[in-house]
């Protein structure tokens, strides 16, 4: 019964390895631009540091305007920028492309969420002490947001899990691809509940690690 | 050392003004702890904000040392406020860096040298007694500690002024009486101005030298707080010191009475004297004390009694006029009928 498990074995490891560097490139990308965007959203609201509508409502309504299209959509849509980044609209680097203009928006959401629970008034005695914007961002915000954070690259990273798997679609590759190939279509259950149960574990593993993370740096 | 000029504050809350400070005019000397007391809402809390722009007041000006900070530009009030300390009801440290680190923030914002910040955060540290909770986080701090982490951090720039937002609200009444005994040391040693608001006159009475009331936005009372709390004015100012000095008699006791009852007050030096016992030597009355009390302020005392007097009445009345020759403060509580 276990047969088929073993015959696929090599094509399984394969696609493991492409689900990771997807979500790898497409989480990094995103911590990269979503921090400081998640930032921008914070400290550009009323009341605080760099207030600046102008700048808010134009982050925001990108932020919305990502997050309201469909990934499936956004996969497609982004198919020629994809080929202008990358050369290519095929494979898991292709694929990356569309994770990470989708991840970008949800992740800087989060991190503006976890910066809008310090209290104001840590950031008022700050300001009173004297301290630059930009050393009340490094040393207040980012320290204070830190559990927050943490957990929100947990939840990105477990979105961008559950995505990778359309990337199959436009041929990503991936355990998600992986699954619909061998599974669905050939209508291979062992397969699709082994490639499913490996889902299970990573998103597992992820969270558990997320929370051991978020929980070490809490100093509250 | 603080000149207020008519300053004046209007908050915009969903369209609608509210008045939080209203014309109010002040000047606090170099090196006095100044006490403003009011209830919440009545703008002490914004008046004190106004006085290192943590709000920026409507109209009016503030001077701090001459320099009119109302209209500095952003990197000269960052330098202002360096020399501005404050402290807060909730401390407002932060919490994932430890004590050490939360007073080294404040050096920081000044762009002292790491030799620098090493030496003066361990100085401070001692000055507040926290030597050995230097590598805490503020969770594992007591109410009391955090402030004195709050005191430090205010205090790293050398400041000329302190300005303490009901700094002790949130303590027991022993550990408020620790935080209130190191402002006034911290006063004496380093010279530095204190202003604190407050809405417990307890607070005043045990530090400050001068204050002001405050209500509706508006300073209805200011003065010398041996005087106010002696002579008080205004309704509100005699609330205020009645929930620090409790001299009411309970109403049964009073209807009671057969004879005049009086309430005196001596001030000063005089409440060192033998004003009592040379009444009864020089008048035919008996006297019989119902309440009494010495309050220090300021290590000035303010005696308040309430006493019985029974004889003749001519001879009661005379004795009253005594005592109003020889101090300022009588009050005829109950005559006889």
């Amino acid at each position: 019964m276990l047969d088929p498990i073993f015959t696929i074995l090599p094509d399984l490891n394969k696609a493991f390895f492409e689900t990771l560097y997807m979500v790898a490139i497409s989480l990094g990308v995103s911590l990269i631009v979503g921090l400081p965007l998640g930032v921008i959203l914070f400290v550009t609201d009323k009341g605080l540091l760099f207030e600046n509508v102008l700048v808010k409502q134009t982050a925001g309504i990108i932020v919305n305007l990502i997050r309201s299209v469909p990934f499936i959509i956004l996969l497609v849509a982004l198919l020629p920028l994809t080929q202008l980044i990358t050369g290519t609209t095929i494979g898991p680097t292709a694929a990356s492309v569309s994770l990470s203009v989708a991840a970008i928006p949800f992740f800087a959401r989060l991190v503006e969420t976890s910066l809008r629970e310090i209290d104001k008034g840590v950031i008022e005695a700050a300001v009173a002490v004297g301290a630059t914007p930009w050393m009340i961002i490094r040393e207040v915000l980012l320290p204070e947001a830190k559990p927050g954070i943490v957990q929100a690259i947990t939840v990105t990273a477990i979105s961008l899990l559950g995505y990778s798997a359309m990337a199959g679609i436009v041929g990503g590759g991936g355990i998600g691809d992986f699954a619909i190939r061998f599974g669905y279509y050939r209508y291979d259950n062992t397969i699709m509940i082994t490639t499913v149960v490996l889902l299970i574990v990573i998103v597992q593993l992820m969270q558990v690690i997320g929370d051991g993370v978020a929980k070490a740096v809490n100093k509250r | 050392m603080i000149e207020v000029r008519d300053v004046t504050k209007i908050y915009k809350v969903k369209g609608k003004e509210i008045v939080g400070v209203k014309n109010v005019s002040l000047s606090i000397d170099k090196g006095e702890i100044f006490g403003i007391v009011g209830y919440s809402g009545a703008g002490k809390s914004s008046l004190l904000r106004c006085l290192n722009l943590l709000e920026k007041p409507t109209s009016g000006d503030i001077l701090i040392d001459g320099v009119s900070i109302t209209t500095l530009g952003k990197k000269e009030l960052r330098e202002e406020r360096l020399k501005i300390g404050m402290i807060f009801q909730h401390f407002y440290l932060i919490s994932a860096k430890t004590v050490l680190e939360n007073i080294a923030f404040a050096l920081k914002a000044a762009g002292k040298s790491k030799d620098e910040i090493i030496r003066k955060t361990l100085e401070l540290l001692k000055m507040v007694g926290l030597e050995n909770q230097k590598d805490q986080y503020p969770s594992q701090l007591s109410g009391g500690q955090k402030q004195r982490v709050g005191i430090a951090r205010a205090l790293a720039n050398d400041p000329k002024v302190l300005l303490c937002d009901e700094a002790t609200s949130a303590l027991d009444p022993n550990t408020t009486k620790s935080i209130l005994s190191l402002l006034k040391s911290i006063n004496k040693k380093l010279g530095i101005t204190i202003v604190l608001i407050s809405h417990e006159m307890e607070v005043v009475k045990e530090i400050c030298h001068r204050m002001a009331v405050m209500q509706d936005g508006e300073i209805i009372e200011l003065g010398d707080v041996y005087n106010i709390f002696a002579n008080p004015e205004k309704e509100l100012t005699k609330t205020f010191i009645s929930s620090v000095i409790q001299m009411d008699l309970p109403e049964p006791l009073l209807k009671n009475r057969k004879g005049t009852v009086i309430k005196i007050q001596f001030k000063g030096a005089i409440a060192e004297e033998a004003v009592v016992s040379e009444l009864f030597q020089n008048f035919q009355v008996k006297g019989n004390i119902l309440h009494g009390k010495i309050e220090y302020i300021q290590e000035t005392p303010l005696g308040i009694f309430i006493m019985e007097l029974i004889g003749d009445e001519t001879e009661v009345k005379r004795a009253i006029t005594y005592i109003e020759s020889r101090i300022e403060n009588l009050e005829v509580v109950k005559k006889v009928a």
